[in-house]
């Protein structure tokens, strides 16, 4: 085992771990830092394969924003003064089988496939090809986002002012 | 000016006032002043149709103009072979000419409708039926093939019906729509069965080809006589729609309509159709067909004219005049002055128009009364009406300078040499006799509505003269009775454009043996013959009508005026009283006055006889058809009360069963119908996992 | 054991599981939520692991930052709706939201 495995299954615990607590907590506001932890553990991955750019977005983005934004949804929607902002869970046996059933299957076909797999080096910054790719190949999809977020600022102000 | 652009220019003139029945019928309603939209659709129909004739008589003189495309395929039928059925078109002489006539008469109708129709509840309504009658009459006149003229054909007969019953709520104007339905459809029967005949015979409903075919001397079975029968049979078709005897009494009852409509269709368009049709087959009738032709246009010339001679409604008197005439038209193809017959369908079309325009006129300033003995004097109060109408009884009766003298006078000289050439010198007699009748009856009715004194003070206080919208159509409609606009000589048409550059010779398909002897063409004739004008007439015959045409100048100017010194001698003078000499000829003068009995025999004969048949058949229906009715309903009612029982334990049971079995399923399914997003979700996970074991590769 | 695609596969398929789980098993509305973020971010793995294992270039990195501005953009739009949802149902269990069944 080198150095790059052993930082892959730490990530990877991290991961898996702080999920597994998002998901099975009760408490909405700890089930919000563990988030937190799922998210850094993803980045982490991210970097792993090479992907350094898309680990920055993923911290900015993620943690900065959208979770920001759970936790300012969670503060509105509760009482505040109340101590433990708590949820239900429902139908958690039938949930935990189905689950469990289509783990073991989607892990069973991606255990019993060949993968055919060519491990290219790691670029050394990937910022300037996706940079290029951006404003060439893909500047209409680029552009398309940009209408997008502002179509859904719009929109989430209108709603949320109702 | 190419072929193409004629053909277009036609179908364009066929289905403009199409468009305008569309759409004043559709809008009539939301839009008060939408007729005007039908006016000018027939405006720019008349200005169409004039470039129409104007094209076909500069470019393509000689030559007839056909385009058709096929309308429906039949396919392989079995006896007929294949079946194929064409539409199209048709542009020669007669036709540009006559749906110039039909475009003009309407146009002058429109217009002089606007102030006559003014205050009517129906009135846009009106416009648009004057449409659809326009578009059926340009249908008949430019078709090439005789199935689509008889479809146009039904599609008048609709349309006159509409106009006849215009204003329905009267129970005469109901009654006389009805009565010219039922009566055209008589004649109709026999066109269709005519028609028949052709098709079975030559497999095609084309004039060109059917004319072509008994060229070659392929008759139906075989045999001349049955070339006679549908020959007669189409000119049944003719007898309906212009009012021959025996088919006449439609006409006058349909006087019941708004006046400009007599104008319109009972004077110049409709009944002008059976003519023409006429005018159409005339190439392909034999001796025999042409013979019944001129006896039935004989009677129908003199009888309506002894009954006009007596009558006291005005437009009564018209309709008489327009059958007479129209019988003229038809005897004058009867003895093969072809182009005489048509010539007077024209001309009389233009002063037959003006008259009963003029009659609207006067019948709109003295509200609505229609009884000549209620009037006279109107000279004064309208002399616009009273100059048009005198010319027009002028041209009617025949006298020179005017159109009628020109036609009239041709028809009476084709009679003559008919007469000298056959022997048959009874059709020239009558014709003669029925020229002075005419003349007399006309000037009766000039003479008492219009000089004289007012015998009705009231009314004729109130009478005015019309506003220029009804004015203005009656002094064109009679300056187009001036001879100068058919011929340059006031006493000949022979030198005229529209008699001898216009209207072709006709081309007589019919095989020799079947023909008057005078229409063989014999070697004389042939010398004058060339490729673009056959002649098929013989020479005798050529010189027979010059020769005729002196005598019958003189003796039809002679008649004229006699029978217009009669009429002053009688009605304006007083020196003979007529009032003694009907009561002379009591017997004579009431066969007249009630139409030689007409409405009564068919009323005796055929309505009765109907009626009688009906109630005979419905005893029938009442006794014998019920009987059985009733016997099979017991037998049915017996099984039924079985069947009843059975549906009732056994269908019901399996029907109750089926009803519990889905709703036990519904009760459990209706479980998986939560309404929460989740419960789905875990319903589409544990579904992907089944379908992944289905399909499973591993 | 080398780390191959297969680990980071499985991962992401965990990831998806967990997410799956937290949607389907959760009340408040906005517990769903954050169980479809970590679907969505399962998703990024599998995009970028093939990316660096497969022979794309980058494509794959590209297609994991569109989905986190789609992300956002489902964030905000769908915090909006729990706020309308919460103005209407004083409370936001989507399992009490059952309106549309009837």
């Amino acid at each position: 085992m080198n150095i790059y495995d052993i930082i892959f299954y730490l990530f990877a615990a991290v991961t898996l771990l702080s999920a597994f607590f998002v998901v099975t907590t009760r408490n909405i506001v700890r089930a919000a830092f563990f988030l937190l932890f799922t998210f850094f553990g993803v980045a982490g991955i991210y970097v792993l394969l090479g992907a350094d750019f898309v680990a920055i977005v993923q911290l900015i983005v993620y943690v900065g924003g959208i979770l920001i934004l759970l936790i300012f949804g969670v503060m509105i929607t509760n009482k505040i003064t109340q101590v433990d902002i708590k949820t239900g869970t429902i139908h958690t046996l039938p949930a935990a089988i189905g689950v469990g059933l289509f783990t073991g299957v989607i892990g069973a076909v991606i255990l019993n496939t060949e993968w055919f797999e060519i491990k290219t080096d790691i670029p050394v910054s990937t910022l300037s090809t996706l940079g290029r790719m951006l404003i060439n190949e893909y500047v209409l999809v680029f552009e398309l986002l940009g209408i997008l977020l502002l179509v859904a600022l719009i929109g989430a102000a209108s709603m949320a002012r109702k | 000016m190419s072929e193409n652009f004629l053909i277009q220019l036609s179908v364009i003139v066929l289905f403009l006032p199409l468009l305008g029945f569309i759409v004043t019928l559709m809008l009539g309603k939301k839009i008060p002043k939408i007729f005007f939209f039908e006016v000018f659709v027939l405006f720019t129909g008349l200005v169409l149709s004039a470039i129409l004739l104007f094209g076909k008589l500069t470019y393509f003189s000689d030559s007839r103009i056909v385009s058709e495309f096929k309308w429906i395929d039949m396919g392989n039928v079995p006896v007929f072979g294949s079946i194929n059925i064409y539409l199209g078109m048709l542009i020669d002489d007669i036709s540009a000419l006559m749906i110039v006539v039909v475009y003009i008469i309407s146009f002058l109708v429109h217009f002089f409708s606007i102030d006559y129709m003014k205050g009517d509840i129906r009135y846009n309504r009106y416009f648009a039926y004057l449409g659809l009658f326009t578009f059926s009459m340009s249908g008949i006149v430019l078709t090439h093939n005789i199935l689509m003229m008889y479809i146009f054909w039904e599609l008048v007969g609709i349309s006159s019906y509409l106009l006849i019953g215009f204003w329905y709520e009267k129970k005469s104007a109901s009654d006389a729509g009805k009565k010219a339905f039922i009566v055209n459809r008589i004649g109709d029967l026999g066109m269709l069965a005519g028609l028949l005949l052709l098709f079975i015979t030559y497999n095609t409903f084309s004039f060109e080809q059917i004319f072509g075919e008994i060229a070659k001397g392929n008759l139906p079975f075989n045999s001349e006589f049955w070339l006679t029968v549908t020959g007669v049979l189409i000119f049944c078709g003719a007898i309906g729609k212009s009012a021959q005897f025996p088919l006449h009494v439609w006409l006058p009852d349909a006087m019941e309509g708004p006046t400009p409509v007599s104008a319109l269709i009972h004077a110049a368009t409709m009944v002008a159709a059976g003519v023409y049709l006429v005018v159409r087959v005339f190439g392909i009738l034999t001796a025999d067909a042409m013979l019944v032709i001129a006896i039935i246009g004989m009677l129908s010339a003199f009888i309506p004219a002894t009954i006009a001679l007596t009558q006291n409604d005005i437009k009564r008197v018209l309709a008489y005049s327009t059958v007479s005439q129209l019988g003229y038209m038809i005897m004058a193809l009867g003895v093969g002055a072809y182009k005489f017959a048509f010539f007077h369908l024209v001309t009389h079309a233009f002063f037959k128009a003006c008259l009963f325009l003029g009659s609207g006129s006067v019948i709109h300033a003295m509200h609505h009364e229609q009884d000549i003995r209620n009037m006279g004097g109107l000279r004064k109060k309208m002399p616009i009406t009273y100059a048009t109408f005198l010319f027009s009884s002028i041209a009617i009766s025949g006298i020179p300078l005017t159109s009628g003298f020109l036609s009239k006078d041709g028809i009476l000289s084709g009679a003559y040499a008919f007469g000298s050439l056959t022997g048959h010198w009874l059709f020239p007699f009558i014709g003669f006799l029925v020229a002075m009748m005419t003349a007399f009856y006309m000037f009766r009715l000039v003479i008492l509505t219009f000089h004289g004194e007012p015998r009705n003070k009231d009314k004729y206080d109130h009478a005015h003269e019309s506003k220029f919208s009804m004015a203005m159509p009656l002094v064109v409609l009679s300056v187009l009775s001036l001879f100068f606009w058919y011929t340059p000589n006031p006493l000949s048409p022979d030198a005229g454009w529209f008699y001898s550059k216009w209207i072709k010779d006709p081309v007589i398909y019919t095989p020799e043996s079947a023909r008057w002897d005078f229409m063989k063409t014999d070697e004389a004739a042939l010398t004058h013959s060339s490729a673009e004008h056959p002649v098929m007439y013989s020479e005798t015959y050529t010189e027979a009508l010059h020769h005729s045409h002196g005598p019958a100048v003189i003796l039809s100017l002679l008649v004229a005026i006699s029978g217009i010194l009669l009429a002053f001698t009688m009605y304006q003078w007083k020196k003979i009283s007529a009032d003694k000499i009907a009561e002379k000829f009591k017997p004579l003068y009431n066969f007249s006055y009630n139409k030689w009995y007409f409405d009564e025999l068919y009323d005796k004969t055929f309505v009765a006889g109907t009626l009688a048949l009906s109630s005979l058949v419905a005893w029938f229906d009442r006794v014998i058809i019920d009987g059985i009715v009733d016997g099979s309903a017991t037998v049915t009612k017996a099984v039924s009360t079985f069947t009843g029982k059975f549906d009732n334990v056994v269908v019901d049971g399996l029907v109750n069963f089926m009803a519990y079995l889905s709703a036990f399923i519904g009760l459990i399914f209706r479980r998986f119908q939560t309404g929460k997003v989740q419960t789905y979700i875990i319903m589409g996970i544990f579904s992907i996992v089944i379908l992944l074991f289905l399909f499973k590769s591993f | 054991m080398e780390v191959t695609l297969t680990h980071f596969l499985i991962l992401s398929t965990l990831l998806f599981s967990l997410g799956i789980y937290g949607i389907v098993t959760r009340k408040n509305a906005i517990m769903v939520l954050m169980g479809l973020e970590l679907i969505l971010n399962a998703s990024n793995i599998n995009f970028i692991a093939f990316s660096r294992f497969g022979n794309f270039g980058l494509q794959g990195q590209l297609f994991a930052l569109f989905v986190i501005v789609l992300a956002a953009a489902e964030a905000a739009i769908a915090l909006a709706i729990v706020l309308n949802v919460y103005k209407t149902f004083v409370n936001v269990n989507v399992d009490e939201i059952d309106e549309l069944r009837d």
